[in-house]
């Protein structure tokens, strides 16, 4: 399916605008109309797909799903795995913990859910599946799950709930398994279809700049660097990459849309892939306006555990797929 | 006359979502007093767990996205 579109670009830029196939400027542009059509089709298909899914499993079912039942150890792996199929906006991450814990749920398992679903987003998936291909994508979905659940377990193991701000832990004491059910409706699917589409709409225009922006950037390096240029500084064989990107990657605050197609350049011209993801995982995953958000709910020394806790796994991680890729 | 609350910590789409009801009202001419509620522990009274969210007479109708302007009317009549 791709092939045509590569063609397509190739013809646009080679034929019709006259550009040289091997001049910088004739690779960087094909690159740029390639990765820009394929990318758009992507997330346009995958945030359709996941919002048919978030239609019929709103959060509110998944909150009362993990509320309601013993899930003996698995829960975390359930909420995760939660985190990473629904999407929603980030000031909508304080009243979901507060939710979570109102449902009873642990605290560990709340932040596994916290955790992957920034991480594993649809519109991370589509970019990456547009970037990166299938096998990749595939194993960025798995490891951002078991990021979250780790992550979550360590967090649960440490026993947090004393650092929650007081009127949360407040909450915390109260909490209990919640019944009340959403009010669904009986909606048929292709009543539903509209809303979902609008919505898939929206998300798609809102980070098409940022695609675009991330496409272009791309787009330069490779065109215009060299293969192989980064290996020379940050090769497999420095030690300290890995956490310095992590380092790097938290404070940062880039749209997982404008991030990825660099990121892809970069492992194209020789930074290793485990250090790349590191950075994109610390990027999406963790940010300082996450950081503000959650100060609402808990105590500085919370959101500082928090932080280092998923960073570190971020890191670990890093170095498995430095060492298995 | 319909009271209508919108929650939410005041973010991009929770603006979008105001702004669209105020025009739905307008545009309907139901006579309705419309209130943000920006504040956490307001907010949790109501039971959600996605942003925006609009309370059309203390009922919750539209959770975690932006409603579409005919929808907003069509609640409101």
């Amino acid at each position: 399916m791709f092939n045509l579109l590569q063609r397509f670009s190739d013809w646009l830029i080679f034929s019709v605008l006259g550009v040289s196939a091997e001049s910088h400027l004739g690779q960087a542009l094909t690159f740029f109309v390639y990765d820009t059509a394929k990318i758009l089709i992507l997330l346009f298909l995958i945030t359709i797909l996941m919002g048919i899914v978030n239609s019929y499993f709103p959060i509110d079912r998944i909150r009362n799903f993990l509320s309601r039942n013993k899930l003996y150890g698995t829960q975390y792996l359930m909420a995760s795995t939660f985190g990473a199929i629904t999407p929603f906006c980030s000031c909508s991450s304080v009243p979901l913990f507060i939710g979570f814990v109102k449902g009873g749920i642990p605290l560990g398992v709340t932040f596994a859910f916290l955790i992957t679903s920034p991480l594993v987003n649809e519109v991370a998936v589509a970019v990456f599946l547009g970037t990166f291909g299938f096998k990749a994508t595939i194993v960025y979905v798995i490891s951002g799950i078991l990021l979250g659940v780790i992550s979550g377990m360590i967090l649960g193991r440490m026993k947090l709930e004393p650092m929650l701000t007081d009127w949360v832990r407040k909450v915390w004491e109260q909490a209990k398994a919640e019944q009340a059910d959403f009010e669904m409706g009986k909606v048929s699917f292709m009543g539903r279809l509209p809303v979902i589409i609008r919505e898939a709409l929206g998300i798609v225009k809102g980070v098409v700049v940022y695609v675009l922006m991330g496409i272009a950037i791309g787009a330069a390096m490779h065109g215009y660097v060299p293969e192989g240029f980064f290996e020379e500084y940050i090769g497999n064989d420095t030690w300290y990459a890995v956490p310095l990107a992590v380092l790097l990657g938290v404070p940062m605050y880039a749209n997982a849309a404008g991030i990825i197609p660099v990121i892809q350049v970069m492992v194209a011209k020789g930074i290793p892939i485990g250090t790349s993801l590191a950075f994109m995982m610390a990027v999406v995953g963790l940010s300082i306006p996450e950081a503000t958000l959650l100060r609402k709910v808990m105590t500085t020394r919370l959101v500082l555990i928090f932080f280092s806790v998923v960073a570190t796994c971020i890191m670990i991680s890093g170095y498995l797929f430095n060492f298995i890729l | 006359m319909t009271s209508i609350k919108i929650l939410g910590p005041g973010c991009a789409k929770c603006k979008a979502t105001y702004e669209v009801v105020k025009k739905a009202i307008e545009q309907s001419g139901v006579q309705a007093e419309v209130t943000k509620i920006e504040d956490l522990e307001g907010m949790m009274k109501y039971n959600i767990l996605t942003t925006p969210v609009v309370v059309i007479d203390e009922q919750i109708r539209i959770s975690g996205r932006v409603p579409a302007l005919d929808e907003i009317k069509r609640l409101l009549n």
